[in-house]
């Protein structure tokens, strides 16, 4: 099985989120990138299926040469090889058709995406790339399981979950549950020297049009204070919850 | 030209998302000066989405998609788009949604925002503002196609009555077989117990309630106000509660009326997921725990004195009230 990990790099989730250029640009100023999280649960899900099914695991970025270290990380993590299409990520649109020929062109079984990002978080990537290749698609994929060329999933709903089934080629948009938060690997020292010798390799785009542009950026409106209730005067949190907030 | 919006169904019923989507297509519509269609599958309440602008109803009633299918249900809400020559498609942002939205997007070739909270701030160019940054801010996106998919979130835009009378009119797809690909074996849904999702208030507790054994005083205090349960991200991590209910930066999003923390510090992935709550109330014994910074009620106090009071009072309350 022929397996393509999609690796969004991502601020931090500590990160204070500032803009510059009168609002139009993100401040990466003093800023660490990471593997969106939802990728990482999906990174090590390939791995599983590369230690115990002999998958192949490869790894991929739309994005400029300041996410390699990004990439270095993935393949630390133990990915084969990384290619990095190398334009700028624009919309949800232009990265998922980039994705996707890139998935195309080397016939992967199984595509493995984050259910969003949280820079950008448009949720959109994993089900246009699926839609593009014609491949079976499952989205909020909390359990993934592979015998042949059949797929068995759990995806997450509102309030439960749903058991599907498809056969490959198949695009999955993952998140925490396909692994459990404490097998995340973090690279040691060996995983680190292998991956500086790894392949690396940069592909040219294919110059895919992006469908929305951003405009600005704001920040949400500064809070008032809180107001304290003391705990011997609970009546007076439900009069507030009541009638100033009008929430109970 | 009309807007057209999907609306979600559940066993036949629209819930108030699906309502509040409907709401916004008609603010769009006004905007363009047209009208709402919607389209609903296997719904049984259509007459309801007048109530809140919609002027057509396309009732698509169909055995095959009696199973949740995001491919067959793009598929027919695209036809749809083409049929009534809809410029601007809106679509709720449920976990549904948001697995239908962007197969629809290829679909229709159009552009997709999602996670919108505000009508749009310009039509020409088309411009609408949401959420980015898992909530720590917000982008203003122009969409640049012909047609445009608009994902707009839970309880921002609200519901907005208005009285229109709404046709029905019956509507076949053409389904076809690559469509039913992917297939529900099964469905494991809580009967009886209010979603995150749907809730209009959520009480969430944290590592401060030391074990998954005192949760019991959470659940109490949910269930006097109608509440769903959720949790910080170590308290799933540790198994005291299940992973669905984990909130957050990298959890589940909530956008309900009234969120009450409990024992939760309010570090900054756990404040991300949540801040898009109209209320927040914060229940910790240290006054610096930095969740005072952004809720708008506190308590400083021992949650295993106050919760239990809470949920006393409140229950008086909601018998005076009733
Ligand atoms: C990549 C990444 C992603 C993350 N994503 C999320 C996320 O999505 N959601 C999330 O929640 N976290 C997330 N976190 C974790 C986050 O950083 C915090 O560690 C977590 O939110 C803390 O949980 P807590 O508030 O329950 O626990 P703590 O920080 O331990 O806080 C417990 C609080 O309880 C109070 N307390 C103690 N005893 C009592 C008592 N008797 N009565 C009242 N109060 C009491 C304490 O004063 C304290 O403020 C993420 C972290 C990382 C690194
Ligand atoms: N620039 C990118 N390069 C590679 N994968 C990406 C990129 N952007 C998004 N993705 C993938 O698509 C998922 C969802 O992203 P989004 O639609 O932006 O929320 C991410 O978790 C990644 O797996």
């Amino acid at each position: 099985m022929k397996i393509l990990v999609c690796i969004s790099h991502v601020p931090d989730t500590t990160s204070k989120i500032n803009f510059t250029d009168g609002d139009t640009k993100f401040d990466t100023n003093g800023v660490q990138f990471v593997i969106n999280p939802n990728d990482e649960f999906g990174l090590t899900r390939a791995m599983w299926f590369k230690e115990k099914q002999g998958a192949s695991v490869d790894v991929v970025n739309v994005g400029g040469a300041e996410t390699e270290p990004t990439l270095r990380k993935a393949l630390a993590i133990g990915a084969d090889n990384a290619i990095r299409v190398n334009t700028e990520a624009k919309d949800g649109f232009q990265v998922a058709k980039e994705l996707a020929k890139v998935a195309k062109d080397g016939n992967y079984d199984l595509v493995i995406a984050g259910r969003e990002s949280i820079d950008y978080n448009g949720g959109m990537v994993p089900g246009m790339m699926a839609k593009i290749l014609g491949a079976n698609f499952v989205n909020t994929c909390v359990s993934l399981e592979v015998d042949g060329d059949k797929a068995t999933a759990i995806r997450e709903i509102d309030g439960g979950k749903e058991t599907l089934t498809a056969s490959l080629p198949l695009v999955i948009g993952g998140q925490k549950g396909l692994v459990e938060e404490s097998d995340l690997k973090i690279p040691n020292m060996r995983g680190i020297m292998m991956a500086r010798k790894k392949p690396l390799n940069v592909v040219e785009p294919s110059n895919a049009e992006a469908f929305t542009s951003s405009e600005k950026f704001e920040k949400p409106a500064p809070k008032g204070d809180v107001k304290l209730v003391s705990e011997d005067n609970l009546d007076e949190l439900i009069n507030l919850l009541h009638n100033e907030a009008k929430v109970i | 030209m009309s807007v057209l919006v999907y609306i979600e169904s559940e066993n036949g019923k629209f819930k108030k998302a699906s309502y509040e989507a409907a709401s916004y297509a008609k603010g769009v519509a006004d905007q363009l000066g047209t009208t709402v269609t919607a389209i609903s599958i296997n719904a049984n309440d259509n007459a309801s989405l007048g109530n809140y602008g919609v002027s057509k109803v396309l009732n698509v009633a169909n055995d095959k998609l009696a199973k949740f299918n995001a491919e067959a249900y793009a598929d027919a809400i695209a036809q749809a788009a083409k049929n009534e020559d809809a410029k601007v498609v809106v679509i709720g942002q449920t976990a549904n949604d948001k697995y239908i939205a962007p197969i629809l997007a290829v679909d229709l070739e159009a552009g997709y925002a999602s996670n919108v909270v505000e009508l749009p701030s310009s039509t020409a160019p088309f411009q609408v503002k949401r959420t980015a940054f898992t909530n720590k801010a917000f982008n203003v996106t122009n969409i640049s196609t012909d047609v445009k998919v608009i994902g707009v979130s839970k309880n921002a835009y609200g519901l907005v009555e208005n009285n229109t009378e709404a046709s029905i009119e019956d509507f076949a797809p053409t389904l076809a077989d690559g469509d039913f690909t992917v297939n529900v074996e099964s469905v494991d849904k809580a009967k009886d117990k209010v979603t995150i999702a749907d809730a209009e208030i959520v009480v969430s507790g944290g590592r401060g309630l030391k074990g998954p054994e005192n949760w019991g005083m959470i659940e109490d205090l949910a269930e006097t106000l109608g509440a769903a349960t959720a949790c910080s991200k170590p308290v799933s991590d540790m198994g005291w509660r299940p992973h669905s209910e984990h909130v957050g930066q990298t959890g589940k999003p909530v956008a309900s009326n009234l969120y009450i923390a409990v024992g939760i510090s309010g570090a900054i992935q756990h404040l991300a997921g949540i801040n898009a709550s109209k209320t927040k109330v914060v229940i910790n014994n240290d006054p610096e725990a930095p969740f005072f910074k952004a809720a708008d009620y506190g308590i400083v106090g021992d949650a295993f004195e106050v919760l239990p009071k809470l949920t006393e009072k409140l229950k008086e309350f909601k018998a005076n009230n009733a």
